[in-house]
């Protein structure tokens, strides 16, 4: 749990993170708790809460029944009047399940009693393809929740953020979906200890360059980083943002970059159609650093299809290291 | 099918009602089920399976006692833990395994895994990723063999885990408001996921949530096949005869974890050993040697015929073709 690197900087894994921001919120704070299915004994399955039943009690690290409309429905009211619940979703698939509350209720209740009332729940979800778990427990639906004004929509890439991304959600007074890739989990790198914030809205320039700019989300923020380390070894300059937030989303960072590199290309793992990726370019469009594209936006999505059961039809489905290197390779030459 | 036996004869249902044949079929199945999972295990561990699978080992009996009377035209909606009601509902093994190993010979041309196995011309609309997803679909199969006026029946399957979700509630109501020919068969394995029965679920037995729906509702021994086969048997005849929907309640316990990522850690050794004494195949195997259906021999022959049915699978399955990469999008939509 305390691994050093050599440089002295304390390393987690991504879970560990998640784990340890639960369990500081829960230490600083008693109106927070943890609901969601085989989330005590279990650990949760993916071993996020793992231990945090023995740490906390049943009491606050609650077993739901199979039950995610009427458990996401719960933390609802619970945050409505008090509570700070953290709702795990097993898999993000199964939020289509607790639309209703998550869509109607806490998004708009704020508003629609004229600000009068505040929903601090906090939705973690499991998410993405890779794990050969097929169609109904493998897509990226982050973009869904773009659409609900009312939510505020994460997506860590890294553990440092994964932990952070947390309590900032947690200190937050409108319900926030912090989507984790499920790809990720075991990652590791350094996370600071005790209490800090990552800001929500903020997206962060992870790699400089200056012949074009890739923006990307969760665990397309390593494969384009991957990529671009490839393309530098050939002389592309390729400028990586790490969007960490859907909504609220970071204009500033991602038009400046585009301002200075002129051509744009955005990669994420939810289909390609009506996605993240559609939303960033018509940003782009609408604003002055349209007058700054040397070159078409390409985006970079997945297939147009559930995702497949097949190993290899499950990777060609959405964005890899090599497919966002040949399309940042073609952008650069402006071959699109 | 079915022989109207003198009121004296005090042998157990299935050996009174069914033919030898018959019986002798349902034995082989019920090996069929335990070698394909076993083999379907021991590929994982080769690493010839990726992802995840439920295995029903310990729980033949309610696969194949439900389906007994069952033909092709008669539906079954299945779960995630499927791959019994696949095979009783009379699937080819060697489909199957193509299935789990993403080949394009398996049932879901490798699309769909072990989450999706369906077998749509046996009757067998599919197992699902979604608990409680089967529930209102079966009812719509319901409802379309009452439109159509044929006299066919749909058998929805789900676990205990199921029965809390809002889709089971829903479904039970229209079914009952509608006079459905459906039957409702839970599997009540103790356990969804890791979370007990008695933990998750208000009633004491999950049949007990019939009367809200005013049908009826029945806990059986489902390690025992008569009583499984006696009970459905009942509820077909009722759904058949225009009198609407019942539940059966079949109380068994999986021998395996959950899936294959499962420290057991929510139940103990003893009482996994304990249900494994109450071996649903070798209970049905010494009926049916002591009611002079078959002899020692026999049995063993018929559970040698179900090993090399698997062996055969396996092998079919292996020399078959995988999708090609650029079908992805394949089966979204109705192809011209
Ligand atoms: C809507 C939904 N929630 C949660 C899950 C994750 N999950 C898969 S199986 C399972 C347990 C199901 O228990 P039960 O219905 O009793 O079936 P069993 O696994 O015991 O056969 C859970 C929680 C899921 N697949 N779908
Ligand atoms: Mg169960």
């Amino acid at each position: 749990m305390n691994a050093m690197t050599e440089t002295g900087l304390r390393v987690l894994s991504y879970s560990e993170a998640i784990r340890e921001a639960m369990a500081i919120a829960m230490e600083n704070d008693p109106t927070v708790i943890l609901m969601g299915e085989d989330i005590g004994v279990y650990g949760g399955a993916f071993q996020v809460t793992l231990d945090l039943v023995d740490r906390f009690g049943p009491d606050r690290v609650m077993d739901t029944p199979i039950s995610e409309l009427g458990g996401a429905g719960v933390a609802v009211g619970a945050a409505l009047t008090g509570l700070k619940p953290i709702y795990e979703f097993q898999f993000s698939d199964f939020a289509m399940l607790a639309m209703e509350q998550i869509v109607n209720q806490a998004a708009k209740l704020r508003y629609m009693l004229g600000g009068e009332a505040s929903v601090p729940v906090v939705f973690r979800l499991p998410a993405g393809s890779g794990t050969g778990a097929a169609a109904q427990h493998s897509q990226s639906i982050e973009a869904w929740f773009g659409h609900v004004p009312g939510l505020k929509v994460l997506q860590p890439a890294t553990p440092e953020d994964a932990k952070g991304m947390l309590l900032s959600a947690l200190a937050d007074p409108d319900p926030v979906m912090i989507f984790e890739h499920k790809l990720l989990y075991k990652m590791k790198g350094h996370v600071p200890e005790g209490s800090y914030l990552t800001p929500i809205g903020k997206a962060l320039v992870r790699r400089s360059g200056t012949d074009l700019t890739i923006v990307a989300g969760s665990i397309m923020v390593h494969r384009a980083l991957e990529a671009a380390e490839r393309l530098a070894a050939e002389g592309i300059s390729a400028e990586v943002i790490d969007l960490r937030s859907i909504r609220p989303i970071d204009a500033e960072t991602i038009l400046a970059s585009v301002r200075k590199t002129g051509r744009l290309m955005v990669v994420y793992e939810g289909v390609k159609a009506f996605g993240v990726g559609a939303e960033i370019s018509a940003m782009v469009a609408e604003s002055d650093a349209f007058d700054h594209l040397d070159a078409p936006i390409l985006r970079l999505g997945a297939a147009d299809a559930p995702v497949p059961y097949n190993p290899d039809l499950e990777r060609a489905a959405v964005p890899q290291v090599e497919t966002i290197e040949a399309a940042a390779r073609r952008l650069a030459r402006r071959e699109v | 099918m079915t022989s109207d036996a003198p009121a004296t004869d005090n042998r157990p249902f299935a050996i009174r009602t069914y033919a030898p044949a018959q019986l002798r079929e349902a034995l082989r199945r019920m090996y069929l089920i335990r070698r394909f999972e076993e083999g379907a295990e021991d590929s994982y561990m080769r690493g010839l399976i990726h992802g995840t699978m439920h295995l029903s080992i310990g729980q033949e009996a309610s696969a194949m006692a439900t389906c007994m009377e069952l033909t092709d035209a008669d539906k079954i909606t299945s779960t995630h833990r499927g791959h019994g009601h696949c095979i009783a509902k009379g699937a080819d093994v060697g489909r199957m395994f193509a299935e789990f190993f993403g080949k394009e010979t398996g049932y879901c041309h490798g699309r769909g895994g072990s989450m999706h196995i369906a077998d749509v011309r046996t009757g067998n609309l599919g197992a699902n990723g979604i608990v409680g997803g089967g529930l209102p679909i079966a009812v719509g199969a319901a409802l379309t063999a009452k439109r159509l006026g044929r006299d066919d029946v749909t058998v929805c399957f789900f676990g205990d885990g199921a029965n809390n979700e809002g889709a089971f509630h829903e479904a039970l109501n229209m079914a009952s408001v509608w006079k459905l020919p459906v039957i409702f068969v839970c599997e009540n394995n103790g356990y969804g996921m890791s979370t007990a029965v008695t933990r998750s679920t208000a009633v004491r037995h999950i049949a007990d949530r019939a009367s809200a729906y005013s049908m009826p509702g029945i806990t059986v021994d489902g390690n025992d096949f008569s009583a499984v086969a006696e009970a459905v048997h009942a509820a077909i005849v009722r759904a058949r005869a225009g009198d609407g929907p019942s539940l059966v309640e079949n109380v068994t316990y999986r021998w395996r974890g959950h899936s294959k990522s499962d420290r057991n850690r929510y139940r103990t050794k003893e009482e996994i050993e304990e249900w494994m004494t109450r071996d649903p195949i070798a209970r049905f195997r010494s009926e049916l040697i002591a009611h002079g259906i078959l002899d020692e021999a026999a049995a063993d022959a018929v559970a040698a015929e179900a090993m090399a049915e698997v062996e055969a699978g396996i092998a079919f399955a292996k020399s078959s073709p995988a999708p090609a990469i650029g079908d992805v999008t394949r089966y979204v939509y109705a192809e011209n």
